[in-house]
């Protein structure tokens, strides 16, 4: 849970392009010396210490308040394992792991969308890619309160655009994101707008460190650009694929800041949309029960290890390491 | 990303800790000189100028308290201030409002005032009584009203005469109003009668009340009640019928912007908004209020904020002579004049009352008299978020008003039982 996307967006790709070559390397060197192991140390203690004190102390403690009774104003009271029943027994609990995993499938539709658009984008002779690039890069940098609120606007059903667009082709009114049955969908769709750019970045720099050889091969032998795409770009790629697969996963499984922006407390599609960060939010800072939270927030962690785990046993079966 | 928006919470928490450690230092400063500085928590930026004016004067009579204003968004007020309440931190007076006031008296974190007020014989009675008893807890009173909201029926004159029908008064019934609203409603112009918001304080408590029902009694939830049921179908009958728009679109839109649009000719909403009205030119021109027609009673609810002061403040006594002097005449007096409140304290209003002269503002005074309080236990907000989780899908003309509110009730329940232990 505690990785920043761009470090580790680095960390995976410097693993999956060159794999055992440097490691052999690295063993002929590593050894008796004993000054390089304490500079290397030195250099990740920033790091580290910020891992300790921001994420590890912070998720020791929360896993002890959710053992707890929250007093509001201080004075815990331990209630063992009462918070987790709670939080079992609630209906609402239940609804909101659904939608986050909905949440979860629908992210994961950013993934084709952008190898798509970076498969376009690395075409040669293509001009002003860094336009295009910046273009689609833009919504990941912006505030996510400013872009629910633009999108609020677009849904709008009185005034918005959508609307206005869908009229031409003879569609109906519609209240895209207050609908119960649309509402999650209408997130979704900002949430994929929101991080296409992101995976973009990590897709263009796969298909780049692809040789050009095997291109070159396929096409001899009269490969179309289709097949050149499915052969040799999607599973040369599937590095990058498994990791931003689970980035992705891992980051629409945290879904809060969007619902926070787009769904007032008086919207009907409120309870349809609610992910378990959001419902984490309501009963800890407005319902004052930290306790049973804390109790949310650790099977969200579970959660979200199972997944990741299930994705890393997943991967032998269709990753391919060049 | 998502971490990022945490991040942007824990640096908007900073500002306050910073003005806590700033104000920490001035006392210090300040008792140097000889006078005792208290800090003074408020969320409200509008009415900043007035709460400043109430100082001056109080400074003005016990020239040995200062007071300096810690102003926090009303987004991270209550999160802030139950921080500063562990940390010790927090204001020496604030701020109280009656969802909140059952939790920080259950929690011994307000110095209760009674033997104050008796010892300065503080004119309690000169306030609303439905006011002054929200901020009783266990018999005793932990807050000083400053301020009242009621809520009265504005309505739009020229959408009205468009109509040709006939202005509201105070004789106006349910009835008369459901006929208004029929012919109000004009599809093709877009134009609803009213806007049935799906919203507690402003419409479904007060027509709760008026249908002889309740929300919470002697612990237990009333939405079960039929005549509280009763109260909320008035509203979900006006989405069936079409002449409200549903809620998914006030969701989108809130009510009172509807209102200021012109789109709806009738809501129900708060007196604290008419200076912002007032500053719609529209509206003043053509817009009125009159009290909330009957239904089996006449009733609205009235609500106001308090100043309390915290039972961890170092400087209690100065802190009740201010806490006593904004619930005197004087202050009120002030904050009539600023516009932007109607002052609790009973003839200083009259300032408020003529800032604006084009609405008829007396509405709001006469129903005092049958308004009922604000209700609120030790946890509200559990079952206040439970109120709107339940009752969107009646208040979107999905019908089923009667099941809601009975599911709405046994869970509400749950939570008032939760609260016991």
């Amino acid at each position: 849970m505690a990785v920043f996307p761009s470090t580790a967006a680095a960390e995976a790709e410097g693993r999956s392009r060159k794999p055992r070559t440097k490691a052999g390397r690295e063993g002929t060197t590593r050894g008796p010396n004993s000054r390089t192991q304490k500079a290397a140390y030195v250099f990740i203690a920033p790091i580290g210490l910020g891992f300790l004190l921001f994420y590890l102390w912070p998720m020791l403690q929360t896993f002890g308040f959710s053992f707890t009774h929250f007093g509001p104003f201080g004075g815990n009271t331990w209630t063992g394992g009462e918070n987790y029943a709670r939080v079992l027994q609630d209906v609402t609990v239940w609804r909101a792991i659904g939608n986050t995993l909905l949440y979860g499938a629908i992210g994961l539709l950013t993934l084709p969308l952008s190898i798509a658009v970076a498969a376009l984008l690395n075409r040669r002779g293509l001009r002003g890619v860094a336009v295009y690039r910046a273009l689609y890069f833009i919504p990941f940098v912006t505030l996510p309160v400013a872009v629910g609120l633009v999108w609020n606007w677009l849904y709008n059903g009185n005034f918005g655009l959508l609307n206005e667009v869908l009229s031409w082709f003879g569609v109906s009114r519609h209240f895209w994101a207050s609908d119960p049955s649309t509402a999650l969908w209408a997130i979704g769709v900002v949430a994929v707008w929101q991080s296409v750019g992101y995976y973009l970045i990590i897709f263009i720099a796969g298909i780049k460190g692809i040789p050009q050889d095997y291109y070159e091969a396929a096409e001899l032998d009269g490969a179309g650009p289709v097949r050149r795409f499915f052969t040799i770009t999607i599973p040369l790629l599937s590095p990058s694929i498994f990791f931003a697969a689970v980035i992705c996963v891992i980051n629409s499984l945290q879904m809060f800041d969007l619902i926070y922006v787009m769904m007032s407390p008086m919207n009907p599609a409120l309870g349809s949309t609610q992910s378990v960060v959001s419902l984490f939010y309501q009963w800890a800072f407005q319902q004052n029960n930290q306790g049973a939270a804390a109790a949310l927030a650790f099977l969200l962690m579970l959660l979200t290890a199972a997944l990741t785990f299930l994705q890393f046993r997943l991967q032998k079966k269709w990753v391919h390491y060049a | 990303m998502r971490r990022r928006s945490l991040l942007a919470g824990a640096l908007a928490a900073t500002p306050f800790a910073a003005g806590c450690s700033a104000s920490g230092g001035d006392s210090t400063a300040a008792t140097r000189t000889g006078r005792t500085a208290l800090s003074y928590g408020m969320w409200d930026p509008a009415q900043v100028p007035g709460m400043q004016q109430v100082i001056r004067a109080f400074e003005r009579e016990n020239p040995d308290v200062s007071v300096e204003i810690q102003l926090t968004p009303w987004n991270s007020y209550w999160t802030t201030l139950r921080t500063a309440m562990r940390g010790g931190t927090a204001p020496d007076v604030f701020w109280m409002n009656a969802v909140n006031i059952k939790l920080y008296a259950a929690n011994g974190t307000l110095v209760p005032l009674d033997e104050h007020i008796t010892r300065a014989r503080t004119p309690l009675g000169k306030h609303p009584e439905a006011l002054v008893d929200i901020y009783k807890y266990g018999g005793r009173q932990y807050a000083l009203p400053k301020d009242f909201d009621t809520i009265g029926l504005w309505y739009n004159k020229e959408l009205f005469d468009k109509a040709g029908v006939k202005y509201p008064d105070s004789s106006w019934t349910w009835d008369d109003l459901r006929d208004a609203a029929r012919e109000l409603t004009d599809p093709k112009q877009r134009v609803y009668g009213i806007a049935a918001e799906m919203d507690r304080q402003n419409k479904f408590y007060p027509t709760i009340f008026g249908a002889g029902g309740y929300v919470l009694r002697d612990g237990r939830s009333g939405f079960a009640d039929p005549r509280s049921i009763e109260g909320l179908r008035f509203w979900t009958d006006l989405v069936d019928r079409g002449w409200s728009p549903p809620q998914s679109a006030m969701s989108e839109v809130r009510a009172r912007n509807l209102y200021l649009s012109e789109q709806v000719a009738m809501n129900y909403d708060l007196s604290s908004m008419a200076s912002f009205m007032y500053g719609t030119p529209a509206i003043k021109d053509h817009g009125g209020v009159a009290v909330l027609p009957k239904g089996r009673k006449r009733a609205t609810v009235i609500h106001g904020l308090a100043n309390c002061i915290s039972a961890k403040s170092r400087k209690r006594e100065a802190a009740w002579k201010f806490v006593d002097f904004m619930a005197r005449s004087r202050a009120g007096e002030i904050q009539a004049k600023g516009g932007v409140t109607i002052p609790s304290y009973a003839g200083t209003q009259d300032a408020w009352l003529k800032s604006m002269p084009e609405f008829d503002l007396r509405c709001f005074l006469d129903m005092v008299d049958y308004a009922y309080p604000y209700p609120s236990s030790r946890n509200t907000a559990v079952w206040e978020d439970l109120e709107y989780l339940l009752l969107g899908a009646p208040f979107s003309g999905k019908g089923g008003i009667e099941g809601a509110a009975r599911t709405l009730a046994k869970q509400m329940d749950r939570a008032l039982d939760e609260e016991d232990n």
